[in-house]
């Protein structure tokens, strides 16, 4: 079975030249060809969007840049008509008002106290969005209860002035509920020296707290009527993540239990908080707060809207929380029971940790929500950033025609800056949470 | 022998505490929420009432039918100040809140899917403006996108008597955008008549069509018969009576007068900016999402595509954007719901929505905080809810039939 086929009709003998190299495989004109002019459709998008940035960019550059003032006393600096030259951005209004911006009305002379509780702020989030830091717990018992205190003392004045009377009582349900714990722990066969812990551990927390906002340390009270502008707006967006984290976790935890009046519950809340308006959350609590109190206590006019803003965080949360829970495996919650883990502790040592780490993106996106949503508690007459912004854009002293553009550019670069460097995090997290799953 | 004993009397089946047993657990946690609940709405009812008493505010929904008194800057249905009712005023704001969401909700759409598709070109320019402008909307407090609209943008405009005058009767002042308003004739019946039978007659070939294609495979320009039918339709009979007879529609147009512009239709500066506030910050939030649904169609499905010989336009249209859909429609539905509830800034500017009105001129009036913050979180739970059970119907209609 031989076949010889001559292959040599077939089979070139010499060699071929190498093809030169295409021009233009790389560099900047090749690159540009590729993906700016690589059709006549794409060409005439690039030339449209060139276009748009040639009408917007250059005005917006010269507006806060070229032709900004940056020094000057008062709107003389600003008017065209008195320098006689064309203004921009009336930089100088800023530098004028940035105490207002920042601290409202608050007592010059106790401004201090607001810039330790910046500083108090800015350590406890890097402690607890630091993904590297140390002692996180700590960080988290730091965030949650030390730094509310500390803050709430040093930006009122503390002293609450609770009295005599008071402390008895508080003794007095103090000693019955670690009793009632006690006789609890009887009952159910269990440690009554762990549940006597406990119990004066919530005590002893408690206590602390309000003696420490009972203890007089010599600050003058400043009411919150004086606070304004940056300060309540961190104010408002920092109680608004404190309270709804927890609370959030709870009525995910709520919506997700058997108990069926106790899901009914959560549903209830979770889904009328979020098909209603901020606006009129915030409204409501303005209004009816006071209503439903009993006749002789009055709510501080801050204190509505943080509660307002901490109900509707909180259902916004709960869903997120919803969704890190619904995505960890049966088997992790079955693998929990098999060890004989009870509800909390299955909860707080094996579902809640891995839950909680899938949702960090969602967490800081629902923060970013609730801190643009903090301006709207200007609307309700609070003096947040934008109600100083608001205020100092009407002064005589400063009338001049770019004063408001200025000023809402400052709180829009305020609020960029923030949001910004959130959403930038949090697709650091994803990425990071990302690295895990790839194979 | 000792410790034997007390090993057998702990391995003795165990004191069977009822406290151990879950229904009773279930039940003791959920008595007490019921009881704590209970008591908290007991003690915030109760003082209502005393604070009401004192306040000598009789409760009730009577004072819808008493007259408001105040004037409202925009009324879709007829209404004044001496023979409205509280409950006219409430329906006034009501339905300029729809009004202004429906329209919100359109353009919101159409420029959040250009800037979505934008953001996903493969050219980098236009890519990146469009990334741009999602990053810079999305990070700025609407209120603040409001009131630079409202303020910065539409204040400095020129006082009536120097309108800006942009052609075809369109005026631009500092009381609103004027445009030529349209009077109908008795003839315009037609025009909608010939409407209706090109909607029907469009839903009937699109059946058609599509059982055509599932028989035979062929395709027909189902887009284009519609747009023929639906559009072409009215229009060629609004031709045909305006040469045959009167015309039916005629426009009235605004005229300068000596102080105000006289005639034509006014819009708001209020509304404008609300709308373009509201538009243009919830394309950005519409643009991620449709960014987001056309990504989660796998590259496979357009390989798939091409490998099959479809064009890429057919493969846009016919296999990635259905797909795309289904990730797209439930955070879509969202959208239009924050949308909606988002218009509710409007009190910050002073447009006649449900809460301007509503909310803050009725209840400073009359003092009715209960009913008024009752009826008017109950709209907008019952806009949410309805909204999502109709996205939701539409949600299960196209989600993917696994088998």
């Amino acid at each position: 079975m031989s076949t010889a086929v001559d292959m040599s009709h077939y089979v070139r003998a010499d060699k071929i030249e190498a093809l030169p190299p295409p021009k233009l495989a790389r560099g900047p004109v090749a690159w540009m060809r590729e993906n700016l002019f690589s059709g006549p459709v794409n060409t005439l998008l690039t030339l449209l969007a060139l276009y748009l940035l040639y009408v917007t960019i250059p005005p917006v550059v010269r507006f806060l840049f070229t032709d900004a003032v940056w020094t000057g006393a008062d709107r003389s600096v600003c008017r065209e008509d008195m320098v006689g030259h064309p203004v921009g951005a009336c930089w100088a209004f800023i530098a004028d008002k940035i105490n207002f911006f920042t601290y409202g009305s608050y007592p010059a002379a106790e401004r201090w106290r607001v810039n330790v509780f910046f500083g108090l702020l800015a350590i406890g989030v890097v402690w607890l969005l630091w993904l590297r830091a140390p002692r996180r717990d700590l960080g988290a018992v730091y965030f949650f209860w030390v730094f509310p205190v500390v803050s709430y003392i040093l930006l009122t004045g503390g002293n609450a002035d609770f009295g005599g009377r008071f402390w008895t009582i508080f003794a007095i349900a103090g000693a019955v509920l670690i009793a009632a714990l006690a006789a609890a722990a009887y009952a159910l066969n269990a440690s009554i020296r762990t549940a006597i812990l406990a119990g004066a551990g919530i005590v002893a927390a408690v206590g602390i707290t309000l003696a420490a906002i009972d203890w007089d340390f010599d600050l003058l009270p400043v009411p919150t009527a004086l606070w304004g502008g940056i300060l309540v707006t961190l104010i408002v967006a920092t109680v608004g993540i404190v309270f709804s984290l927890p609370f959030g976790i709870l009525l995910a935890l709520g919506r997700r239990s058997r108990l069926p009046i106790l899901r009914l519950a959560s549903v209830i809340f979770i889904e009328f908080v979020r098909g209603v308006p901020l606006i009129t959350v915030l409204i409501m609590a303005n209004t009816m707060l006071p209503l439903f109190l009993p006749p002789d206590t009055s709510v501080d006019r801050l204190l509505r809207p943080l509660v307002g803003t901490a109900f509707f965080a909180s259902a916004y949360m709960a869903e997120v929380v919803r969704g890190g829970l619904q995505a960890i495996p049966k088997g992790q919650y079955e693998g929990a029971m098999s060890l004989g883990l009870n509800y909390p502790q299955m909860m707080i040592f094996i579902v809640l940790p891995q839950a909680l780490r899938i949702v960090i993106p969602g967490i800081v996106n629902t923060f970013i929500g609730l801190f643009k949503d903090t301006s709207l508690v200007s609307v309700v007459g609070i003096f947040d950033l934008i109600k100083t912004i608001e205020a100092s854009r009407i002064d005589p002293n400063w009338a001049a025609p770019t004063i408001s553009y200025t000023g809402y550019a400052f709180a829009a670069l305020f609020y960029f800056v923030f949001c910004w460097g959130m959403s930038r995090y949090s697709i650091g997290v994803e990425r990071r949470l990302a690295a895990g799953q790839k194979r | 022998m000792g410790s034997v004993n007390t090993v057998v009397s702990q391995a003795s089946p165990p004191k069977k505490s009822f406290l151990y047993d879950p229904k009773v657990r279930a039940v003791f946690y959920q008595a007490l929420l019921v009881v704590t609940v209970t008591y908290l709405f007991f003690q915030a009812g109760t003082n209502a009432y005393d604070n009401l008493q004192r306040a000598k505010i009789a409760s009730g929904f009577g004072f819808l039918e008493t007259t408001a008194g105040f004037d409202i800057s925009q009324t879709l249905i007829p209404y004044s100040a001496a023979g409205s009712s509280y409950g006219d005023a409430f329906l006034v704001g009501l339905l300029n809140t729809l009004v202004v969401s429906a329209i919100g909700i359109v353009f919101a759409t159409v420029l959040g899917f250009i800037v979505g598709i934008a953001r996903l070109s493969t050219n980098w320019m236009v890519a990146k403006v469009a990334m741009v402008y999602v990053e810079l909307l999305r990070n700025i407090p609407l209120l603040l996108q409001l009131l630079f609209w409202y303020i910065a943008v539409l204040g400095p405009l020129p006082q009536p008597r120097n309108s800006i005058e942009m052609g075809a009767g369109f005026f631009l002042n500092a009381r609103g955008l004027f445009m030529p308003r349209p009077i109908f004739a008795s003839d315009v019946a037609a025009i909608l008549a010939a409407l209706a039978i090109g909607i029907v007659g469009a839903v009937l070939f699109r059946r058609w069509a599509r059982r055509r294609q599932e028989e035979t495979g062929r395709q027909y320009r189902v887009g284009l018969v519609t747009l023929g039918l639906v559009l072409g339709l009215p229009v060629v009979t609004w031709i045909v009576l305006a040469l045959v007879s009167t015309n039916p529609i005629s426009f009235d147009m605004p005229r300068k007068g000596t102080f105000n512009l006289q005639g034509g239709m006014q819009i708001l500066p209020e509304f404008v900016a609300l709308l373009v506030g509201l538009t243009t910050y919830t394309a950005a939030f519409i643009a991620e999402v449709v960014r987001a649904g056309i990504l989660a169609v796998s590259k496979g499905q357009t390989e798939a595509a091409g490998s099959l010989g479809l064009k890429p336009g057919q493969t846009l249209r016919l296999v990635v954007v259905p797909q795309a859909m289904r990730v797209i429609i439930p955070p879509l539905t969202s959208q239009y719901l924050n949308l909606t509830k988002n218009s509710s800034l409007a009190v910050a500017i002073g447009y006649p929505d449900l809460v301007q009105v509503f909310m803050g001129t009725v209840l400073n009036q009359t003092g009715q905080a209960i009913e008024v913050v009752v009826i008017t979180m109950g709209v907008y739970l019952t806009i949410s809810l309805v909204t999502s059970f109709f996205m939701n119907v539409y949600n299960r209609r196209m989600a993917i039939v696994e088998r």
